[in-house]
């Protein structure tokens, strides 16, 4: 865990940009890991801005998370045109072999699912994302291999 | 001096099946032939080819190779770069050696690129390459040659609709912002691209980069305006770091600052990352985001070209329609007017997904028909299914079914069938899908990015996947048809904002079209079920 007065820095860092809030908490949370409530607060102190409107845009955008998350995130996508193309059993096979539910994270920490809305990478569809790389052309076959490396390795080849 | 350019198209689809290894294997494999001076390796942005692998092409010999493996790499680099000779079993033979002509926009097929004529041609990553396309020509020569007032002129005259879904005359717009006194304005680029089965914003940042910042920028001159941002969306990494690089160097030249090129005009853009939510693609939800707050929308009017970013005249535009501008300013209003249709001018990039054999982005003239759409550039439905539907503009788009196959594509032709052209994605949808599972899967995404703000769309999203999920799951009646109906109807007239409107359309649509197709499963789900009151 860092130290909170990292989020001073922080703020300070943002001085001369209009509005700057949402890129503090993206820099925050990529220094906490999440948005605690100790976090935010210190951020309101930091910023001057009112801790129940942080809060709201805390919890508003999807990129940002006030829980703890696994060591990788996976996220899928399920919009129509992945679906089309056999998105429900890719999710179906990961939930499956993750043992969790979307918006869960496993027990040993190692994994979080979400739902990610579209990715604009249809032509290659379904697909998914595990951190921030993207695989695509998915099969629940393909989805479980490239999670199992990640579980082995860290990594995965596309 | 390099003898030969090995284009590879680098973009989240080709990343997806392995282009970063290609590349570097590539590269290595130059090396070690001893090839480094004579041939130079070249990301570019999309192709246009899809779902067919790792694409590459080498010039000038304008060969395009697809499906290219790690293990081909050595054989492409051992025969055709050392010695000449073309690896036939990887080469594409789709695309005709007319495709990097000079004067005309390149054509695949029945396609005509205008926005996307840079795209795949140039290295994004490159202003100098930009430039030697014309880049930055109009910029010049709005600076020099025009006032502010003959920049909106020429926009206004021809007849050039936003692209961004509302098709809202972009000059209009830009007149609106034009006329009002302030001390500060401002131009916001519109990339915070989502909706489902569009990525044409993020292949025209990420192909031409370049083109969407000279739009900006004319639209600052045209309008009075000192200040843009481009405001992107938080997961487009690729995108973001494009455009950045792209302001970099068009400081470096001069194309933004303070005073560019000694005309006492000061512009400069800057990157906003979102932070992943669907609504803030609305206008004003998108000024909210930019301002640090939730991205709710507000209430209009005021519009933002009277009052948006912190309380100034604000012109939002989609990438697409700025990518545009510059090229309408080069050619003239008449050149534009002369593509597509009487209603609605110019090409429109499409994005073709779904249950289709070559899926991706295509830029047509308008009044094009779906059957070519699908038939000839997206070459048919694959294993021979059937076409049961197609859904143009994204999730909040409109039902065409196949009596719509020959209608001409345009605003007036498909406002006719409760259509519209939307973002541009056209999702066909094959004969093996149940439309009623298909329209949950609607109500779902709607519900999961409603943001709550209004009780019409929070609560009514919410109502309409259990009913549907009701129905699907065995247990619903005819009666919750009409409910579906009804509290769709409601919606659309009452919600606050254009996310909530225009959720019930594919609904409404699917029931107009496919209603036996709900009954059918509702009478399935009685005879499982005893009914009880």
């Amino acid at each position: 865990m860092s130290d909170l007065n990292r989020i001073d820095q922080i703020v300070a860092g943002y001085q001369s940009t209009q509005s700057p809030l949402i890129y503090i908490l993206k820099d925050v949370q990529k220094e906490f890991g999440h948005l605690s409530e100790p976090v935010l607060t210190r951020v309101a102190e930091a910023t001057r801005i009112p801790l129940s409107e942080i809060y709201g845009v805390a919890t508003f955008y999807s990129l940002f998370t006030t829980k703890p998350k696994g060591q990788h995130i996976v996220r899928c996508c399920n919009n129509a045109p992945c679906w089309v193309n056999g998105s429900k059993d890719v999710l179906e096979k990961i939930k499956e072999y993750l043992e969790i539910e979307t918006g869960e994270t496993t027990e040993d920490g190692s994994f979080t699912l979400e739902f990610t809305s579209c990715l604009g990478l249809c032509a290659v569809a379904p697909v998914m994302m595990v951190d921030e790389q993207v695989y695509g052309n998915l099969t629940p076959e393909k989805a479980v291999a490239i999670l199992r490396d990640f579980k082995t390795k860290g990594s995965a080849n596309a | 001096m390099h003898r030969i350019h090995v284009i590879i198209a680098m973009d989240p689809h080709t990343i997806a099946q392995g282009a970063r290894s290609i590349k570097d294997a590539l590269v290595k494999n130059i090396d070690l032939a001893g090839l480094n001076q004579d041939v130079r390796v070249v990301e570019t942005g999309s192709l246009g080819i899809y779902n067919k692998g790792v694409v590459l092409v080498v010039f000038p010999d304008g060969i395009y190779y697809t499906g290219v493996k790690l293990e081909d790499v050595s054989e492409i680099v051992s025969e055709h770069l050392v010695k000449g000779r073309v690896v036939t079993r990887l080469r594409y033979s789709e695309i005709p050696e007319e495709s990097r002509a000079e004067e005309k926009a390149p054509r695949f097929g029945k396609q005509v690129r205008v926005v996307l004529k840079n795209a795949g041609m140039i290295d994004p990553e490159s202003i100098e390459e930009y430039i030697a396309q014309d880049g930055y020509e109009a910029f010049g020569k709005a600076l020099t040659e025009l006032t502010p007032k003959d920049v909106l002129k020429i926009v206004t005259d021809s007849g050039m609709l936003g692209r961004g879904g509302a098709f809202f005359p972009t000059g209009m717009k830009w007149g609106f912002a034009a006329r009002e006194k302030s001390d500060e304005k401002y131009i916001i680029c519109n990339a915070d691209e989502g909706e489902p089965g569009t990525f044409k914003d993020r292949l025209i940042l990420e192909g031409d980069p370049h083109a969407v910042l000279e739009g900006m920028c004319l639209a600052g001159y045209a309008i009075g305006a000192h200040m843009g941002y481009v405001y992107i969306r938080g997961e487009y990494h690729m995108s973001i770091a494009r455009v950045r690089r792209a302001i970099e160097q068009a400081k470096k030249q001069g194309l933004l600052g303070k005073n560019i090129f000694g005309s006492g005009f000061d512009f400069d853009i800057q990157v906003r990352e979102g932070a992943g939510a669907y609504i803030c693609g609305e206008e004003t939800a998108l000024i909210e985001s930019i301002e640090g707050k939730r991205g709710e929308p507000r209430d209009k009017p005021p519009f933002p070209p009277s009052v948006g970013l912190w309380g100034k005249p604000t012109i939002v535009n989609n990438v697409e329609t700025l990518a545009t501008v510059p090229q309408i300013l080069l050619k003239g209003g008449d050149w534009y007017k002369s593509l597509g249709t009487e209603s609605t001018p110019g090409t429109k990039v499409f994005t073709l997904v779904g249950n289709i054999n070559n899926p991706g982005l295509i830029e047509v003239p308008l009044g094009i028909t779906l059957r070519e759409i699908i038939y000839d550039i997206g070459q048919g439905i694959p294993n021979g299914r059937g076409f049961k539907l197609a859904q143009l503009g994204g999730t909040t788009g409109g039902i065409l079914t196949s009596e719509h196959l020959d209608l001409p594509l345009d605003i007036i032709n498909l406002r006719s069938v409760e259509a519209g052209l939307g973002s541009g994605a056209m999702l066909v949808v094959d004969d093996t899908h149940n439309v009623v599972e298909l329209v949950q899967n609607f109500a779902e995404f709607f519900n999961h990015e409603s943001c709550g703000k209004c009780t019409l769309c929070r609560e009514g999203t919410g109502r309409l996947v259990e009913l549907l999920h009701k129905l699907t799951s065995g247990c619903g009646s005819e009666k919750d048809i009409d409910l579906i109906e009804r509290l769709a109807g409601h919606m659309m007239k009452s919600a606050f904002c254009g996310l909530g409107q225009a959720a019930p359309v594919p609904i409404l649509g699917c029931l107009r079209y496919f209603r036996d197709d709900f009954i059918a499963m509702a009478q399935q789900n009685q005879q499982r079920v005893p009914v009880s009151a």
